[in-house]
């Protein structure tokens, strides 16, 4: 089904689109290590069982196994939890995959810590670090179920190595409908003058409510911004937004190094440096819980992103004034 | 408390058999109120964790870092529960804490992590790592000249399927004088997985044949026969090369609504089934108690 409006799995998009791209591309394949349910590819394996392999528990077989796929023009769809498709098969992803550039998608479900019970074993909270690190790897992360949707099918027509994070849990919309378009990557998706909110993932309607917060608490005016592109980053919309406000608070279900928070700051370093503080995890694993007690625990949370945002605006009327050159009297 | 200390007072296979009833219940009781985890994974291994704990193993609950204790190894760490419940019913740890499994603020986490819960020798949860690790373990069991410890590794059919597992065969046998001798591999062979059978997902065939090609002392054995089972690990200690058990089990054990059956993977009970399963071990429980009066009542005449 394409298009809702109910809370529903990234995870699920990504298997309804697969679905989709199955029955309009012939070259298209998926691949699996026993968690197609989880996952969601179980949807194409059943009606393409000759264009689907699940290869067991042996997730860098099946990431040099779709290197070979794509090496002999198929467009292999390869789908594991996210621990396991980057810190398992890191290396197979870096030479068959991203180096040799060929059009494999790493779909990885479970990011972050909302999975929940499992744990930290299961948590994987650095794998977008590890993926942008990688040369030629494009990351991408979702905000809802539409917004996967567009991108799952949006990533048959680009030729460059992806990785796509999905979640495990159901997870309201920001999006009404299926957007036409994933544009540039980023997307304001509320505007305001005083701080930017700049989210991923599942933190993007945590932060719509954070500026709803912090607009009815505070009389703050909070711009939202959606960057579902983490690499390359739409830095334009992200610099456009940090001028505007002069503040930022990055929000992501993930370590706060090397993730959105890194990228966002390494844009503002260079162009445009104002304050950013960060929403996300320390340097700490994660723990066994409900997978909202999980993000409960590790201020993950809407009052997380407006605390850290007045935290920011603290600063604000400090930095927004810097001594531009030596004060005469020095 | 049975001790697996002094072989005079060690339990007889019938004893045996009951205790791992007893884990049976604790497990379903944990995964009902935890209402998430793995039963049917947990509930395969009880006859192996119970000869383990209850018979095999040297190891003293009242000092957990006791230098000369054998070590466990859970490989395939999704199946936490059989582990905590073993672990709790030797008092390691209260066995209250067994109901705040996968609990945030609790101690038992959804894998076992040792740095959170006394007796864990090791964090597991990624399969195929459980193998290497162990013989890391008895490598180190030799640098500080140990005599006759081991270390039992159970592993699980997605653990056959990881890479690394066979790159930890390789290395047990050709480390075998320093220390991979030590190993005794335990392998869960119960032929289903998440997607479902090992034999429709990725068949990894004659286990038995595939540790014996790969240098290892390698036998098969009925995974819930527990005789078998105590010959097979007995006959391990003070072997010369890396040893495997396959055992060929039932995924869900012991609940017949379970057991064998693909769809169970990962998913606790409903508060009926769980209800369903405690009457069904429990009936299990009482027959097996008065099996055992009858059997010692024998010696006694
Ligand atoms: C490296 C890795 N890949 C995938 C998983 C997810 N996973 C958990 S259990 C499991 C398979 C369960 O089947 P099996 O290994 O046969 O265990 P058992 O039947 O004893 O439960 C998988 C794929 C994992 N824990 N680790
Ligand atoms: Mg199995």
């Amino acid at each position: 089904m394409a298009g809702s409006g109910e809370p529903s799995a990234t995870r699920n998009a990504y298997g309804a689109a697969l679905l989709e791209l199955g029955r309009d591309h012939a070259e298209v394949v998926a691949l699996d290590a026993d968690l197609s349910v989880s996952t969601q590819s179980a949807k194409f394996g059943a009606e393409f069982p000759d264009r689907f392999f699940n290869v067991g528990a042996a997730e860098a077989n099946m990431m040099s196994i779709a290197c070979g796929l794509a090496a002999t023009g198929k467009r292999p769809y390869c789908s594991t939890f996210a621990i396991f498709a980057t810190g398992r098969a890191y290396d197979q992803v870096r030479l068959g995959i991203a180096h040799n550039e060929l059009p494999v998608r790493i779909a990885a479900s479970h990011g972050g810590v909302s999975l929940g019970e499992d744990g930290a074993s299961h948590q994987m909270i650095e794998d977008i670090a590890l993926m942008r690190a990688m040369p030629r790897m494009q990351v991408i992360v979702p905000a809802d179920y539409n917004q996967a949707y567009r991108v799952t099918l949006d990533s048959y027509t680009d030729d460059a190595p992806q990785y796509l994070r999905f979640g495990r849990p159901a997870t309201p919309v920001v999006y009404d409908e299926v957007p036409a378009e994933i544009g540039d990557g980023a997307d304001v998706l509320r505007e305001g003058s005083d701080v930017s909110l700049i989210a991923c993932g599942h933190m993007v309607w945590r932060a719509l409510e954070a500026a709803d917060r912090l607009q009815s608490e505070d009389g703050v005016s909070a711009e939202v911004v959606n960057v579902c592109v983490i690499k390359p980053i739409d830095s334009q919309t992200v610099l456009d937004s940090i001028a505007k406000t002069g503040v930022a608070v990055t929000a992501e279900e993930h370590r706060i190094v090397g993730g959105l928070s890194d990228a966002v700051r390494q844009v503002a370093a260079e162009r445009h440096p104002v304050p950013i503080f960060a929403v996300g995890m320390g340097d700490e694993f994660g723990v066994s819980g409900t997978g909202e007690a999980c993000m409960e625990h590790f201020g993950l949370t809407a009052r997380g992103i407006a605390d850290r945002a007045r935290e920011a605006l603290l600063l604000k009327p400090i930095v927004s004034h810097p001594p531009l050159h030596r004060p005469d009297w020095i | 408390m049975p001790s697996t200390l002094d072989p005079e007072s060690a339990p007889g296979i019938a004893e045996l058999g009951l205790w791992a009833t007893v884990l049976r219940t604790d497990c379903v009781r944990m995964l009902a109120v935890a209402k998430s985890g793995h039963l049917d994974s947990s509930l395969s291994a009880a006859d192996i964790v119970a000869a383990l704990f209850y018979r095999v193993l040297r190891h003293d609950p009242k000092d957990p870092s006791w230098a000369d204790r054998d070590r466990f190894v859970l490989s395939k760490g999704h199946a936490a529960p059989i582990l905590y419940a073993a672990l709790a019913r030797h008092g390691y740890f209260p066995l209250a804490d067994l109901m705040g499994l996968r609990k945030i603020g609790e101690h038992l986490q959804g894998h076992p992590d040792m740095g959170r819960t006394p007796g864990v020798e090791v964090s597991t949860g990624s399969l195929g790592q459980g193998l290497s690790m162990s013989l890391g373990v008895a490598l180190a069991m030799d640098l500080d000249g140990r005599e006759d410890q081991r270390v039992y590794c159970l592993m699980s059919d997605g653990d056959c399927q990881e890479g690394q597992s066979w790159e930890a065969a390789t290395a047990a046998c050709h480390f075998a004088d320093r220390g991979g001798r030590r190993l005794t591999a335990i392998v869960d062979y119960n032929h289903l997985q998440t997607d479902g059978t090992t034999e429709q997902v990725m068949d990894i065939g004659d286990m038995r044949g595939k540790f014996a090609a790969f240098g290892w002392d390698s036998v098969e054995i009925d995974g819930h026969d527990m005789a078998a089972i105590v010959d097979a690990l007995e006959a391990t200690r003070g072997a010369d090369r890396p040893a495997a058990i396959v055992c060929q089990t039932r995924k869900g054990r012991g609940v017949a609504s379970m057991e064998g059956r693909f769809g169970f993977h990962g998913k606790p009970p409903t508060p009926e089934q769980a209800v369903e399963a405690l009457e069904e071990l429990e009936a299990k429980l009482a027959s097996q108690m008065a099996e055992l009066q009858l059997t010692r009542r024998g010696e006694e005449h």
